[in-house]
């Protein structure tokens, strides 16, 4: 993968080395470079301190208190409850978006009339604010004033009062809702670039040859479009396990805490409970444990180059 | 395709009938692919409609079962309200405080990008380090920086949400102005270093008209990342600095919900999206792939 190219990229560095001021290059990095380490590195460092002390609510107490919070990390089934919420989504949402983002894609993939509309008309849920979403879909979903029962009601006959966001069994399915519907898009436009950019050539070749539309799809199409796809997933990925707003807006991670994700737990725990300790232990987790996944997952895809 | 139908044209007036027959359902197929087009389109946009309306509405309109799904006179109450109670002071902050950081992170972060396309500096490491700085939750980056702030006496502050807001955007401005620098020759920069101009003269002169549009397209999504952001604010602001996104979750108290300022303050918050997506067009895709299609 990296091998020719960074031979060449390496030819290009040293002409232009050639005319290299070494003092240049560190100048324009270092501005940036140091406002990362102040916000990226440095609460990786102070989370690690804190959670090596037992400050809370109640008490201040800066003295050295070893793997305490680590410890109870362990024992928190809530916290484990919050991942598993999380990862329940992203389970569920991510093959959904991706498959009604490629059938859209598919759809809108051979030329027709006034296709750039469509296409900015649909990318608006993705560009808007995931909190401004998660507001609009508790409007949607009210039980007397929203229009899904509404229309839930011309279906069934009668009038429709489902407890949307509230009943127990239908939390998930309404977060899973606005959540596909705000990042579907995402998809189906990378989905619709990826496939655009596959070569005609190929598939019109096997086509001639009698290859059937599905074959031509998975032995061709999809080769093709993998790569922009793995990178899709990742992103989409990483923002599901970050998930906070939509859930925040319709739910706050209820009722109870069932609907909590690991974001909205560690807003708690720091930001109601007031376990500062605590949370720096959590947070500090949370960012060795994506740091390594997210490293790992760049380096082997073809966007580090 | 297209040979198919000249064999038939040369077989004269039998292939004229089998060519017409395609072309109609050629022409049936395309009214098809419209149809769906235009069912998904209105599924999609229906929540933003929805929103739109409640803006408009009265309350008797907003509170009204069966709902209705459009308000018989458009009226501006909703959003006069929030101007009168000066709670569009958030939409301010909003706007100033992702204006300036945006400024800041597209200074910082294209200097830094082309450090690292020209020289590459720090190699594929650095890069891959300060791409992965944008995808670590937000929270779990954000507590201990509040912890912070807590002691430098930054938080609700603008300083501290911007600083916050440039951090968070840099790795994304790096990463997008890196791969629009190295798509321009480096042949062009050598010639004007020929020529005897400094590096910061290339950068004005060479770099700056190549990369423009790209600046460009990077910038608005700098500023709809800061603008849309929720989680920051939500935990640096208290009640000088607090942001629209905040301020539309003030609006859901605990026995009733002020819908109609949820929803003028969300349309005046999207309006500015609707903006940016007319300008990005070409450059949405490339955009929200991290440069990963380059559309």
């Amino acid at each position: 993968m990296s091998g020719p190219l960074s031979a060449s990229e390496a030819g290009m560095g040293f002409r232009i080395g050639l005319f290299a001021d070494r003092r240049f290059k560190y100048l324009v990095i270092a501005p940036a470079v140091f406002i990362l380490l102040f916000i990226g590195l440095f609460p990786l460092i102070y989370s690690l301190v804190v959670s090596f002390q037992n400050i809370n609510m109640m008490e201040e107490d800066t003295s050295f208190s070893g793997l305490m919070q680590y410890r109870l990390l362990f024992q928190d089934l809530r916290l484990w409850q919050s991942l598993g919420h999380t990862l329940l989504i992203t389970a569920i949402a991510l093959p959904i978006e991706l498959l009604i983002g490629l059938l859209m894609a598919l759809l809108f993939l051979e030329h027709m009339p006034g296709r750039p509309v469509f296409v900015s008309l649909l990318v608006l849920p993705t560009m808007i604010a995931p909190i401004v979403a998660g507001a609009t879909w508790r409007l949607l979903f009210d039980n007397r004033y929203g229009p899904i029962n509404q229309v839930l009601g011309w279906f069934a006959g009668e009038p429709m009062t489902v407890l949307w966001v509230i009943k127990a069994n239908l939390v998930y399915p309404a977060i899973l809702l606005a959540e596909i519907w705000q990042w579907t898009p995402f998809m189906f436009l990378i989905l619709l670039a990826a496939l655009s950019n596959v070569d005609k050539n190929l598939t019109e070749a096997a086509e001639i040859d009698g290859a059937s539309d599905w074959r031509i799809f998975w032995r061709i199409v999809m080769p093709a479009i993998w790569p922009v796809m793995a990178i899709a997933l990742l992103i989409r990925g990483l923002d599901l396990f970050r998930l906070f707003d939509v859930v925040w807006a319709l739910t706050k991670g209820g009722p109870g805490t069932m609907t909590e994700t690991i974001s909205i737990y560690t807003y708690i725990q720091g930001f109601r409970q007031f376990e500062t300790s605590y949370t720096a232990a959590i947070a500090f987790l949370v960012i060795v444990m994506l740091s390594v996944a997210v490293i790992f997952a760049l380096r082997r895809m073809e966007i580090t180059r | 395709m297209s040979g198919a139908s000249a064999t038939g044209a040369a077989r004269g007036g039998a292939g004229e009938d089998a060519r017409r027959r395609r072309r109609r359902r050629g022409r049936r197929r395309l009214a098809a692919r419209y149809v769906a087009a235009i069912l998904i389109t209105v599924v999609f946009l229906f929540p933003i409609y929805w929103l739109f309306m409640i803006s408009f509405k009265t309350p008797e309109e907003i509170f009204h079962s069966p709902p209705v799904w459009y308000p018989a006179r458009i009226q501006f109450d909703n959003y006069a309200v929030l101007f009168r109670d000066g709670d569009v002071v958030t939409v301010w902050n909003s706007l100033f405080v992702a204006t300036i950081s945006t400024v800041l992170a597209m200074v910082l972060g294209t200097l830094c990008a082309y450090s690292l396309a020209r020289f590459k500096t720090g190699g594929d490491n650095l890069a891959v380090w300060i791409i992965s700085q944008r995808m670590i939750p937000p929270i779990a980056i954000v507590f201990p920086v509040f912890l912070l702030y807590v002691w430098l006496g930054w938080v609700d502050t603008y300083h501290g949400l911007i600083l916050l807001y440039t951090a968070f955007n840099l790795p994304y401005v790096i990463w997008m102005m890196r791969g629009y620098i190295e798509d321009i020759p480096v042949e062009l920069e050598e010639s004007a270093l020929v020529d005897g101009c400094t590096r910061w003269q290339v950068m004005a002169r060479v770099v700056f008209p190549m990369v423009r549009s790209g600046l460009f397209a990077t910038a608005v999504f700098t500023f709809v990342f800061a603008w849309n952001d929720f989680i920051f604010a939500l935990i640096m602001t208290r009640s000088e600095i607090t942001t629209y996104p905040v301020q539309v979750t003030h609006y859901f108290g605990a026995q009733s919900n002020f819908w109609a300022k949820i929803a003028a303050m969300s349309a005046l918050g999207t309006l500015p999206i609707f903006i940016a997506v007319a300008f990005l067009q070409r450059y949405l895709v490339r955009g929200i792939s991290l440069g990963a299609v380059k559309g």
